[in-house]
């Protein structure tokens, strides 16, 4: 906005100041209607990162609890057995946890990382209703699934080793590891299935019991 | 308060009901009340680049009695409680808290002897804002979660109703270790509850059989109880 002119008495500098202001654009935000982007670089929600194959990149190696000094932070990792794979290398994060009411957001942890497995999103409408749903497990936490990614556990690629992943010379989930991937889930329905099929035979045969020991007590009534 | 928390039940207190929420979501006023470092942030919330005008919330009132939503801006000392406590007790019903920022809502970094380990402690909050400070964007969020509550606040026989339920859930309500365990916890984690009876599989025969020796050993028990009653 243009200055006052100096030579006028105060009085008219600091009214005018004041009746220029009301033909400026108010500089208020609309914030539910209209969310303004926040710096690139705000600390918000944090959120657990993958390969670019799936495989999570936490290794469970509890640098991020260690860092944090408001303690809000509870990792157990948990060897990677064949066959059930979460992350390429030995071990992996298996219990994930943050308290967000304890969590100052001072980006610590992710200092302390040593993979970039944990890094912080720009989110920031955290506000809730219970203690309980504050605090965040994996399931909060882990980055949804990209395109080119298959959903751990599955094995490594083909002939690639842990510091491969880290060099980058993994870029997508091979056609071998979808496929492991859907294997494993239709495995997983059928068993589902067999299981509910073996539930119900049991739950009859129950009831059957039930019956004839009625029968028995009317019996001996 | 008044007549309306006197109607019967049925269209026109479920009338009322929207009629005063809106009412009360409309012009809540907070209590000024900051505490520490969430209260500059509380303030520029206030100031016109956030405009909690907009939400007819500008009136910060000095006196609780005048107040209808006490935001816990800071970290609650033990010293302070008794005095939040007050000012809480001292703003006419309906009223809401909102704890702002970690502090207020779990004691936060200050895991000490001098603060106070959450103001749920202390009163009882109705919506949890992380964040240190948050940002006045997320205080707006926080808010806009405790309008909606007033929103749909119940009254009268309905809010009577709703008490009763609320009552009966948190008296069956089990402690933490007996819920079941979350997905992530119950693959990798030794088994904490107590296993359920589980379904008996097998043939007929196996199964009446060890029913039978059941109901034997509980027969046993329950004489030798008697016996113990009778001697």
């Amino acid at each position: 906005m243009a200055e006052m002119p100096e030579n006028l008495p105060q009085p008219v500098r600091g009214f005018g100041t004041t009746f220029f202001t009301m033909f400026r654009k108010a500089s208020t935000e609309q914030y539910p209607d209209e969310k303004v982007p926040t710096q690139p670089r705000f600390h918000g929600r944090h959120q657990l990162n993958r390969h670019p194959d799936g495989l999570e990149k936490c290794v469970g190696c509890e640098l991020c609890a260690w860092a944090c000094p408001a303690d809000a932070i509870f990792v157990e990792g948990a060897d990677n057995e064949a066959g059930e794979r979460h992350s390429p290398g030995e071990r992996y994060g298996a219990v994930y946890q943050i308290n967000y009411l304890r969590c100052i957001l001072c980006g610590l942890c992710i200092e302390a990382c040593p993979t970039r497995a944990l890094t912080m999103t720009n989110e920031y409408e955290l506000a809730d209703h219970t203690r309980e749903s504050l605090i965040y497990t994996k399931e909060d936490l882990l980055a949804p699934l990209q395109g080119g990614m298959a959903m751990p556990p599955h094995s490594m690629v083909d002939g690639m080793s842990e510091r491969d992943y880290y060099s980058g010379k993994v870029t997508s989930a091979t056609p071998e590891q979808f496929a492991e991937v859907e294997a494993r889930e239709l495995a997983e329905e059928k068993a589902a299935e067999a299981k509910t099929d073996a539930t119900i035979e049991a739950e009859k045969v129950a009831s059957d019991i039930a019956k004839d020991e009625e029968q028995d007590l009317g019996g001996a009534a | 308060m008044g007549l309306e928390e006197k109607l019967p039940s049925g269209f026109m207190l479920t009338t009322v009901e929207a009629v005063a929420g809106y009412a009360r979501k409309g012009s809540m006023w907070p209590a000024t009340f900051g505490l520490a470092c969430c209260a500059i942030e509380m303030m520029a919330t206030g100031g016109p680049r956030y405009d909690l005008a907009r939400f007819g919330m500008e009136v910060f009132r000095p006196s609780p009695r005048q107040a209808d939503l006490m935001i816990v801006a800071g970290r609650v000392s033990q010293k302070m409680a008794p005095i939040l406590r007050q000012v809480y007790d001292q703003m006419p019903n309906p009223k809401w808290v909102l704890a702002m920022g970690v502090c207020a809502s779990s004691g936060g970094m200050f895991n000490n002897y001098a603060v106070v380990q959450g103001v749920d402690h202390v009163v009882p909050v109705d919506v949890y804002l992380p964040g240190c400070p948050p940002r006045p964007e997320m205080l707006i969020d926080a808010i806009l979660e405790i309008h909606d509550k007033a929103q749909h606040t119940k009254m009268g026989s309905n809010r009577q109703k709703q008490i009763t339920e609320l009552e009966l859930e948190a008296l069956s309500a089990k402690p933490l270790m007996d819920l079941p365990l979350l997905p992530s916890e119950a693959e990798h984690l030794p088994v904490r509850t107590p296993a359920s009876t589980p379904l008996l599989f097998g043939d007929k025969k196996t199964i009446k059989a060890a029913k039978k020796e059941q109901k034997k050993a509980d027969k046993e028990a329950a004489r030798v109880e008697a016996g113990k009653a009778h001697g």
